[in-house]
């Protein structure tokens, strides 16, 4: 088989301690990126990127960002959606408060916002664990919403009381508003999300990383090792809240062109929470293969039964796809409970044996 | 009694001093009026019935349990209370009854996150993994590489520790603490429920410890005969009171000891 390590030597540490140790990883992620940035773009139409990919995109953003906090750290939030708008409301009045700065620095300073924001949230960490926690990250999320609503100077005192997207340009090319294209936008989204997940698998792949699995694990010995519970949890939560921050602002501004409120609602959080569940607590590979599997495939779905030739009803259509998606978690979910990530894994340890069982 | 060595070696300064300990819950008292002292680079065994306040002693030392009364010395310096984290940073690394190890974690990433408070580079090397922090990262390898050599699990460096049998498991935790290169080390029953076998690879492993790194031993145990063979000095408690002091012989013959074990006739 193609999938073997064997005569990959390591030599020294440094490779030992490699994200990818093994050559064809290293190869299949050099593949993904470039139909990422070359095929898709190129040959992909209007529907497929903007309808598909963006949100595909900024989702998993979102999803890591909360795997970091969840899956990683070991701490249940709630406040996913709200920290998301967070970002978006911060950017938004960055760009009009200051439009000639370039509109991509605040998207990414807007993620500051919401970690600050995130952080303040997270100071009940150190007290209270599990469900408790998920209830008083709940305060966060009903907080912020009646924020984004009660506060007119968040979204400059509109009518619609909505925010709107203007028209930003980088070397001359519209990249926000309704005139950007969709290659455009989407291949901004696509360098900032490679970006930022690259550092989140050396965030978690390092130190930092061990100090939150370690206290995810069993805190009370992690504390014993000289890890201080309140700054790692502020820390997991300022990172997580950063990355969700960032997600939102582009949801608006690289997406959606303009929202209300109720996009950052309460469903919103459990969206990315159920991400991550399927996809696998604790993997940045989950994180995309969960937002994979509620986002895109309630789309695929969808187009099915008209390249059959059913001749179905397309409100029909929908409830259908809403059962078959609900079907296909619960499935995911026995079949592996610990989400796709640990089948991915699985098959891989198959490939990896190959013809034999072990 | 240690073949080798002997009472001449245990005979250092004193790294911890416990001077009239006492501690407890509402109205129970779990240690009463305590003091003892650990010498450097001696191994120092606590010794009690089940609920005499061994395991409260060690939480005292490392700072998890505040004393009400009494003050504990630690490298000359005296403190009323310290964070568990203030005691990692001093020098006591700590090993306990129930194995607690980062279960999702591999056994090289729990020694590895033994490491956590030798490593310093900033976040913002972290966020690239490199430079500083790659350095870092081999360095700190480097020395987990050692421990692993040290306590023979470079065939389990990969595993997932909750997929480790119980003695590897207790193995992993001792090598989490010892990479902390602690001055003091606490093991909480490192010999609890092993077989013979078990236990006498896991006492060779306490005494190369204390050979080789020159770590100063705090344990507690059930097993009379590793105690005996294994301690230079010997505390032992009964409902949270200190009932006798010294080398395994004197304890062995005191009578309060072998009343604690065997009971009194009334």
């Amino acid at each position: 088989m193609l999938y073997r390590e064997a005569g990959q030597f390591k030599t020294s540490y440094a490779s030992d301690q490699a994200v990818f140790p093994i050559l064809q990883d290293r190869v299949g992620i050099l593949i993904i990126l470039v139909i990422a940035f070359i095929g898709i773009p190129v040959t992909g139409n209007d529907f497929l990127i903007n309808a598909v990919m963006i949100p595909f995109l900024i989702f998993s953003l979102a999803a890591i960002g909360l795997n970091l906090l969840t899956g990683y750290t070991g701490l249940l939030s709630l406040g996913t959606g709200a920290f998301m708008g967070v970002g978006a409301y911060a950017c938004y009045k960055l760009t009009t408060v200051f439009p000639d700065v370039n509109i991509i620095i605040w998207v990414i300073v807007s993620g500051f916002f919401s970690a600050a924001v995130g952080a303040v949230f997270g100071l009940p960490s150190l007290r209270i664990k599990g469900f408790y926690l998920a209830i008083a990250t709940l305060a966060a999320q009903f907080f912020l919403e009646w924020c984004f609503i009660r506060i007119p100077w968040l979204y400059n005192y509109n009518v619609s009381a909505a925010i709107e997207v203007p028209q930003r340009e980088l070397f001359g090319i519209i990249i926000t508003g309704p005139r950007a294209s969709a290659q455009t936008r989407y291949l901004i989204v696509l360098t900032i999300v490679v970006a930022m997940t690259w550092m989140a698998s050396n965030i978690v792949h390092g130190r930092i990383g061990r100090m939150w699995m370690a206290i995810r694990d069993m805190d009370i010995a992690a504390e014993l090792m000289g890890i201080r519970l309140l700054p790692t949890k502020l820390l997991a939560f300022a990172v997580s809240s950063f990355y969700c921050g960032v997600a939102g602002a582009m949801l608006v501004f690289l997406w959606y062109g303009g929202a209300e409120s109720t996009v950052f609602s309460i469903n919103e959080s459990f969206t990315i929470l159920f991400m991550i569940i399927i996809g696998g607590l604790g993997s940045l590979l989950g994180s995309f293969l969960g937002a994979a599997l509620i986002y895109i495939l309630p789309i695929i779905l969808r187009f099915v039964p008209p390249q059959l030739g059913l001749p179905l009803h397309a409100a029909t259509v929908e409830h259908m796809t809403f059962m078959i998606t609900g079907a296909l978690i619960v499935f995911f979910l026995i079949a592996e409970p610990a989400g796709l990530a640990r089948l991915w894994q699985i098959g891989k340890q198959k490939l990896r044996v190959w013809p034999f069982p072990y | 009694m240690r073949a080798t060595g002997g009472p001449e070696a245990a005979v250092g300064d004193v790294l911890l001093s416990v001077e009239n300990v006492s501690l407890s819950f509402g109205g129970v008292k779990a240690v009463s009026d305590v003091s003892f002292d650990i010498r450097k680079g001696e191994i120092r065994a606590i010794i009690g019935p089940n609920g005499a306040g061994k395991t409260s002693m060690l939480n005292v030392i490392n700072g998890f349990y505040h004393p009400q009364h009494g003050r504990i010395t630690f490298k000359g310096e005296t403190r009323a209370r310290m964070r568990p984290h203030e005691a990692a940073y001093g020098g006591i690394a700590r090993t306990f009854q129930n194995v607690a190890l980062f279960r999702g974690m591999t056994a090289l990433d729990n020694i590895m996150a033994g490491r956590t408070l030798k490593m310093h580079t900033s976040f913002f090397w972290q966020l690239f993994r490199y430079g500083p922090a790659m350095r870092e990262e081999v360095d700190h390898r480097h020395r987990v590489e050692e421990i692993i050599d040290f306590l023979k699990i470079q065939e389990i460096r990969r595993v997932p520790v909750g997929r480790l049998p119980y003695g590897l498991q207790k193995r992993v935790e001792l090598g989490r603490a010892l990479a902390m290169e602690p001055e003091l080390l606490l093991l909480d029953e490192p010999m609890a429920g092993m077989n013979l076998e078990e236990k006498e690879d896991m006492s060779r492993f306490v005494l190369d410890v204390n050979d080789h790194y020159g770590t100063t031993i705090a344990l507690i145990e059930h097993d009379m005969g590793v105690v005996m063979d294994l301690s230079d000095r010997v505390v032992v408690l009964d409902h949270g009171i200190k009932i006798a002091d010294g080398t395994p012989d004197e304890v062995k013959r005191n009578q309060a000891v072998i009343d604690a074990y065997l009971g009194v006739a009334h």
